[in-house]
Formats: structure tokens, sequence, C-alpha cells
């Protein structure tokens, strides 16, 4: 079945400084079950691309497969989406990528689609630092075919069935700083307020951004036992940070105290405001955040906010020193060397 | 028996010893004297230290098909000297390092030995350990110059073309060359009976291998991201790709690449690259081999339903599984045709010079993109690795890219009810649209799942069913657009025809021309393409018998013939070779003599 959006649109919805109000921004109505974490994240995109003022249609939107991998279909109707095969969206985002640098790049995937059949696409386009907002919807178990435990499934955490999960969980964002993702977030779908800046900031963001999302299955993983659930996540969360996003043309005149907050910009000229709610941990701080994860996964707790940023990141097509020129652009003026350079190459096989 | 520019020769080296430059120094100057002639590198694979061959046919008729028997045999590889030794033909000649003497268990009488102390040689003249070493090569080379009647020219010029702006290599190598053709002339009788003369028989011809030929159609087809998974026999395709766009692809302002590589963590991976790349309206290919073609199978069903252009390149080695990765075959055919699971078919491309891998990789773009699918090269290692005598590559600079049914913004504008999959114009074609190309019309979603004319899911069956049918229909288009197949007759001469493909053409037509000679005329077709064309199927209807010349097992073209052109299979016979050499005309015959003999 296909929902359809009504198309109405009343006069006096807010505008944009390009003439978009919000609605242009949606996609079609969700088929995910009533409460799904997912409808938040998807929320949460059409928000924050409408603050940030992006034209819908120079983003592309990409998933994997599952539950998660659908909800492009539920926001920015007005970009082009490819839902692809199973845990293999980063290839797809990877040449989508190469063959036009200038567009935005929103990945969707799931916990199953990135940690598990997807893990080694997933660990590639990390270190190559493909320029692209990777959103994990993570709710540590497979939706679509009826609750099955995920790789991120907590050690202990107890399934809808009542079963506790005996293998260790995958923890995605301590993988992604491993592996030298130059943008990682954690955040929870029931947290709009903390989860709107952070996906403006990692479409902001030059290179590999991961958002981490815990995103609670409210048919097969939001039991008590889960540590997926609605009620577990609230009572664990533990922010590291608050962040306000401060677009480029937006000046800065508060004043702040040096040691909670901290100013970064952000390649494009943007600024994250963060506050600091721990003192040990510094954003640029490899190190800090490595330990903050490990201490906080000894006392059960699930960080969230920003953890890592390097702003001296240097996207794929920049390390490839691909021409500006997005490649699709190409003509064949610039492509095709033509039969003169031909003929001298055959004399020199002769 | 005067043996003029007729023989086979076969060098037996140790990997990893620097023999390859030598021993193509030693077919390029045969070529430079105006004789055909082929080689083929027989290796393991292995880096260093196991044996290696390289094998020469000199034929003043042009036959570049393998041929068995050697006439003279080079040997400096004591690992495989006794089996190097009993495969040279009677009459023949063994070439060998008399540093140390031979067993005499291994000596016949049947052939000449002809020793030449290479060690002893270099060790005296040379100091630096490296040259003692690699010149062992060019002094052989030298000895066979003067018994084979090879110009001195033709490989000196060689030697200071290869070694431009290394000057200083020029003089001790030219030298080597020398030690090695005065040994034989103060030692031994000169020239052989085997021998080369001067020709004018290869013309304006080329001297490349089919990998590079096919990575150059492709920077000349204006493919600008390759992705890609090291596999052999297919890397020294993107290679090729890489050389070339280094060189011709660079922006003259900025010196940045207008092209970009990645080698991807998989061929998964690289598929999907070249499938995201495409769909974003940049030409882009994959090159692998068969366990790669394994891999991508999910993917190539993907683009086939969502519909997307890729380009891949198979260079098939032997299968299954890992099987003899650096031996030939023509095997993944039918893997090919199907890949994926769920009804599929996908057009294929089989080249069987370079010159033709050339012009096969810049049209699957085209193909590609017109057809909105996936469009698959298939070579062999044999043409992929191996040099090969070839027509001139050539590019007309009248063409253009078609890049098929893409709308562009003004389209878009004008249009008022656009759906990505509608077919308008009854072809099985529809018109699809490049992300960011309007602001608010064009956009559809891309998916492997059931999707209606507008692209939206849809599990309805009659919507599934219209849709799987057009892809038939598009299918059907394809046939026209592919390459015909050549024939080697004007019109039918015979009630019997072969059929063969690909790499297997130059045993094919040596065995044709043999058997013409023998007064037994047959007609026959290469095939260059699938879908079939209707001149594949009328050849094969006004034939009653014939023989289908294919290097697997199983006789997969004739099944892929059999299946979709619904013949009866009796009429098809097979004419097969798969120990991973490549056919031989001898075979061919063989082989059709005795199916001749008894009844089909």
């Amino acid at each position: 079945m296909t929902y359809i959006r009504p198309q109405f649109q009343h006069p006096l919805l807010p505008k944009n400084s390009l003439g978009y109000n919000r609605k242009d921004y949606e996609g079609s109505l969700s088929t995910l079950c009533a409460g799904c974490g997912h409808d938040s994240i998807s929320a949460a995109v059409v928000e924050a691309c409408f603050e940030l003022e992006i034209e819908p249609h120079k983003v592309a939107k990409l998933s994997g497969i599952g539950c998660s991998s659908k909800t492009p279909a539920y926001f920015l109707s007005n970009s082009h989406g490819f839902n692809s095969v199973h845990g293999r969206m980063p290839s797809v985002a990877t040449g989508a990528n190469l063959a036009n640098r200038d567009l935005v790049y929103l990945g969707v995937s799931g916990d199953g689609d990135t940690a598990s059949i997807g893990m080694g696409q997933f660990a590639h386009v990390v270190r190559r630092n493909l320029n692209m907002t990777y959103i994990v919807m993570n709710n540590g178990c497979y939706g679509l075919t009826k609750g099955q435990d995920s790789a991120t499934a907590d050690y202990g955490s107890i399934s809808k069935a009542g079963q506790a999960n005996m293998f260790e969980g995958i923890d995605l964002c301590g993988l992604a700083i491993e592996l030298g993702a130059t943008f990682v977030a954690q955040s929870f779908s029931g947290d709009k307020s903390q989860l709107i800046p952070l996906i403006k900031a990692a479409l902001s963001h030059s290179g590999f951004a991961l958002i981490n999302v815990i995103s609670p299955c409210v048919t097969f993983n939001n039991n008590p036992g889960s540590t997926k659930s609605y009620d577990y996540v609230r009572e664990h969360n533990e922010a590291l940070s608050s962040l306000d996003f401060v677009p480029v043309r937006e000046e800065i005149v508060t004043e702040y105290n040096h040691t909670q907050v901290r100013f970064v910009e952000m390649h494009d000229g943007s600024m994250l405001k963060l506050n600091k709610l721990s003192p040990e941990w510094d954003p640029e701080d490899k190190l800090s955040i490595v330990i903050a994860l490990n201490k906080a996964r000894e006392k059960d707790e699930i960080l969230t906010g920003l953890l890592y940023l390097d702003t001296k990141s240097i996207e794929l097509n920049d390390l490839l020193n691909t021409t500006a020129t997005p490649l699709n652009q190409l003509t064949e003026k610039e492509l095709c060397p033509g039969s003169d350079v031909l003929e001298g190459i055959n004399e020199g096989l002769r | 028996m005067s043996r003029i520019n007729d023989f086979v020769v076969r060098f037996a080296n140790v990997n990893g010893t620097g023999s390859a430059s030598a021993n193509y120094l030693f077919a390029k100057s045969i070529f430079r004297m105006g004789i055909p002639v082929s080689a083929k590198n027989i290796f393991p694979s292995n880096i260093q230290g196991l044996p290696t061959w390289y094998e020469v046919r000199v034929s003043e008729k042009g036959y570049l098909g393998s041929k068995k028997g050697i006439d003279i045999m080079l040997s400096v590889n004591p690992q495989s000297l006794r089996k190097d030794i009993s495969s040279v033909k009677a009459g023949g000649y063994f070439l060998y390092d008399s540093t140390k003497p031979l067993h005499e268990e291994y000596l016949r009488d049947d052939i000449h030995f002809i020793g030449v102390p290479l060690m002893e040689i270099c060790n005296r003249e040379f100091t630096d350990p490296r040259q003692k070493q690699l010149f062992k090569n060019t002094v052989y080379v030298g000895a066979l110059a003067v018994l084979l009647d090879i110009d001195f020219k033709e490989i000196e010029t060689l030697l200071s073309e290869q070694f431009e702006g290394r000057e200083k290599l020029i003089t001790p190598n030219v030298k080597a060359l020398h030690l090695g053709g005065d040994y034989i002339k103060n030692n031994f009788k000169y020239p052989l009976e085997f021998r080369v003369e001067r020709r004018d028989l290869v013309k304006d011809w080329i001297m490349i291998d089919g990998n590079s030929a096919a990575g150059l159609g492709a920077v000349y087809a204006g493919a600008t991201v390759v992705s890609w998974y090291p596999i052999t026999p297919s890397t020294s395709l993107v290679s090729g790709f890489e050389d070339y766009a280094k060189k011709l692809r660079k922006d003259p302002v900025t010196g940045k690449n207008n092209f970009s590589i990645v080698q991807a963590e998989d061929e998964l991976a690289a598929i999907g690259m070249a499938i995201g790349a495409n769909w974003n309206g940049a030409r882009s290919f994959t090159a692998t081999s068969g366990p790669g073609l394994s891999l991508m199978n999910e993917f190539l069903g993907l683009a086939y339903f969502a519909e997307i252009p890729v380009v891949l390149v198979d260079v098939q080695r032997a299968g299954p599984s890992t099987g003899m990765p650096t031996r030939t075959q023509q095997s993944d055919i039918l893997m090919a045709a199907y890949a994926s699971h769920g009804d599929t078919k996908h057009v294929l491309l089989i080249p069987s010079t370079p010159a033709e891998c050339f012009d096969m990789m810049a049209a699957s773009f085209d193909l590609a993109e017109i057809l909105q699918t996936p469009v698959i090269m298939l070579t062999d290692l044999d043409l992929g690795m191996n040099d090969h005598m070839s027509p001139p590559l050539k590019w007309d600079d009248q063409r253009t890219y078609n890049r098929g049914k893409v709308l562009n913004e003004t389209e878009l504008e004008n249009t008022l009810s656009w759906g990505r999959y509608v077919d308008k114009d009854g072809d099985g074609i529809p018109y699809r649209t490049i992300p960011a190309t309007h602001p608010s019309k064009g956009a559809y979603f891309t998916r492997g799942s059931s999707h209606d004319e507008k692209a939206n899911y849809s599990e309805d069956s009659d919507t599934y069913v219209r849709i799987m049918n057009r892809l038939l229909r598009k299918f059907e288009t394809a046939k026209s657009m592919v390459p015909a197949p050549d024939f080697y007759q004007t019109e039918n001469q015979s009630d019997m025809g072969v059929i063969f493909f690909g790499t297997t053409r130059y045993a094919a037509e040596e065995a044709l021309d043999i058997m013409g000679e023998n007064g037994h005329k047959i007609d026959a077709m290469r095939i260059k393409s699938f879908p079939f064309n209707d001149e594949v199927e009328a050849f094969i209807e006004t034939h009653e018998k014939i023989y289908v010349i294919e290097q697997n097992r199983d006789a997969q073209m004739r099944t892929l013939l059999i299946n979709e052109l619904e013949i009866n299979p009796k009429k098809l016979i097979k004419v097969l070779n798969f120990d991973g050499t490549p056919i031989t005309a001898d075979l061919i015959i063989q082989q059709i003599n005795y199916s001749e003999t008894v009844p089909a």
C-alpha cells in the first residue's frame, strides 16, 4: 500500500530563505509501526534540512535493507533516493559521491544492515572518509524478520521472548573512532533537541559523519530487560555535551565560560557551540573519548552527544586529487583524447 | 625441410628473474621484421621461484593461435629440465645453460642440444650480482637471434627504446646480446633450418594485450569512476586504465584528475560503487574474473531490475572456485548471461582481439546507458594478459557518447507527467533522470523491490508481471543493438557450420583454413554478443550440423544457444578444450573428424 500525504499547504507556513517550508522536506507517510523510533529520526532529518536550508534536490538519500532503510521514503520526497541491497549502501554511496562531489549524501542504515551483513562496507567507508552523513537507526534487533537479536544487542539484554543475549554487542561509535571516522555522534530517537543539531552538524561536516541513534523497536525490543527500550535508554542516557549549531551567517555574541563551552569551526565556516558536561572529555581528543566510551560501558551508561570531531578531515575526493567539477558534468571535450592521440599510441605499439 | 617463418619457440624460466622483458624483446624483434608472431605467457599463480614459460609462435600464414609441439626450447630452469627436454618435437633444438653439464639420463638422441655457458659468460663479463643474473636473459636472446637469423639491429633499436632515459643500461645490454651471438658464431653452425626471413606481413598492426586496450577504450568512452578489487587476470585492465588516464585525463590547468579510481574492499563493493556512480550520471565500470563475478551476482540483479547502467569486464580464467587462476578458459558464459537470482538476462559482448577489446569497451558504455542495464564484456586470460598482434585502435572524432534516454532540466520542466519506468516509446526502455537535475521534478526512489511505473513500491501481481515483461521487451530491443556476428563466407556453401567466439577464433580460423585446403569446406560464424541477433538464429536454421567450439567443459555457449533459440540439441555438436591452455587448430580438426565418423 502506498500512503500519500495531502498536498495542501497552509499559506502562512514559515519558509526558509530559499522559499521552502517544512512540508517541502517531508516524504510519503510512514508504514512503520506506530511509535517506532525511526519515525522520530525521519522527523529530525526533515527539521535539520529545513533549518540548514539545503535545497532538497541537492540531497541524495541512500539506504540498505531493513526497517531503517525504508525511511528515506518518509523524508525529502524531492530528493533522489536509492534503496540498495542489504549491507551494501556504503559502496553505492561511494560511487555516487565520486560521480558528483557537490551533492549532500545522507545514508540511512540499521544495526543489522551496518553491524552484521554490512560490517565490511561500513568499516571501509569510514576509513575512506567519504563525505557523507551515515545515520544508524539502532534498535538492537531485526524488526522486519520478527525481532531476532542483532550484533548491536548488548550482552545480557533480554529479548521479547525472554532470552538473554549471550554475545557481546558491537559498539559502532567506538569502532568508527578506531577506524578513523572524523565525526562520531550518538543520540536517542526520543531526544529531538539533541538529535536535530547533531544532524545539522553532521551534514555540514566535510568527511564521514556517523550518528548512531538508539531507536527503540516498539514491537520487538521494548520489553523490560531490553537495553534498547525507551525506558532503559531514558534512564541510562548520559549526555556528554549539549550542542548548538550556529550557521555561517550568524554572528556569535554570547559570552561563554571557556572551561565548559567550546566553539568548534566546521569546514564550511559554521560553528558548533558545545556545552561540555564532562570535564574529562574533549571532542577533538580521540583518546579522551575512547576512555569515556569504555568507562560508560562498564557503568551501563549510553554516552550521547557529539563524541569526536576531527576538524582537519580531508574527504575522499580530495584524498584522490579529483577535479573540482563533478565528474558527471565533464564533457567529451575533457574526457575523450581524440584520434590523433590514439594514432600516437598505436605508433608506440608497433 | 626449410622452416622459414613457421615454428614455435618456448622459453623455460623461473618466475621473478626478469626474463619477461628479454622474452618480449625476442618476440617483438620478429614482429618488427614484418613477420606475424604470437606470444603467450604460461605462468604460475606465484611471485617468485616457480617455473614459468613463454611461448612464441612465428607464422608466415598469420596463424596466431596456440600450437602444440615445440621446435626450439630455451631452458634456464633446472626445476623443469626433464619436462622441458621431453616436450621438444623430434628434430627440434634444446638450448640450455651449459655452465653445468646436463644429466646424461635426460639426453635424447632425436633432438639437438646447444649448450651456451650463460652463467659463466655473465660471471666473467659483469661484476654487479644483479646484472650477472639479469644479463643471462639478454645473452640467450643474442644466441637465439644468431641461430634464427633475427636482425640484431631490430633488437638494438628495441633496447634503446626500452631504456630511453636510462641510457646507461643500453651499452651493457647490447654487449650481453653480442656475447650470446658471438658464442654461437664461434661454436655452432648457424642459422638453423628454423629461421626468420624479413617480410611485410604485419602492415600497420600493433602489439598490445587485451586488458590495456580495454582500459584505453574506457578512457576514450568517457569512464570517470573506476572501482575494482585485485584479481588475476583482470588487474592489468584497471592499471591500463590508470596509466592512460594519468597521461590523458589530467586537468591541464590544475593538474587534478578528471577521473577517480577506488580499490574496493571486495568485488561486492567494486560493483556497488560502479552502480552508484552510474546512477548518479557518471560513466563507471569495474573489472573482475570468475570468483568476482560470483560475488557480484546480487548487485547485477539490482542493476537489472532497477535499470541502472553499469559496465563490467569479466576476464575469464579456469574455474570453478579458485580453479587455475593463471590459466585461460571461457567458462563464465552462463553465469554472466543469467547472473543473479530471479529471472534476469544480461547483455554480453565478446571480443577476440585487442582492437575489439578497445571498441567493445567503448561500445559497452553506450549500450549500458541506452539500455539502462548491465553490460558485461567477456574476455579471457589469453586475450587479456598476452600481447597480441592486433589491427590498430581506431576512434572516429565525429562519434559522440550516446547517453540514452536521460531527461535534462528543460525536458523535465516541460514534462507534464513522468514516471521512471513508463515505456513511452514501446521499446521497453523508459526515461531516467540524474539526481539534482531539477529542483522539483524527476526525483524518484530507486529500489530493488518490486515497483510500479512511477517507481512506487508495489506487490501488485499485475504490476509486477507488466514490469517483468517490459524488461523482456527491452532485451528484445537489445538484439538489434549489439554487435552482429562475423561470417566467413558471403553465402552458405555447406550444410555444416562451425560457431566460435572470443579467443577461440585464432585456432578456429586456422582449422578452417587447413580443412579447406583438404577440400573440406565448412561455413563459419563468430558470435560477438548476447542476446543473439537474428543472424545467429538464421545461420543455425540454415545448417544441418553445427560444431560449437569453446573453451569450457560443459559447452556453455551451446547450452545458451539451445536455451534461447530453442534449437534441437542434436544439431549442435560440442568441440571443447578446457585444460586451461588456449585451444589449438589440431584439436579442433581432430574433434570434428572424430564426430564425422560417428553418427549424430
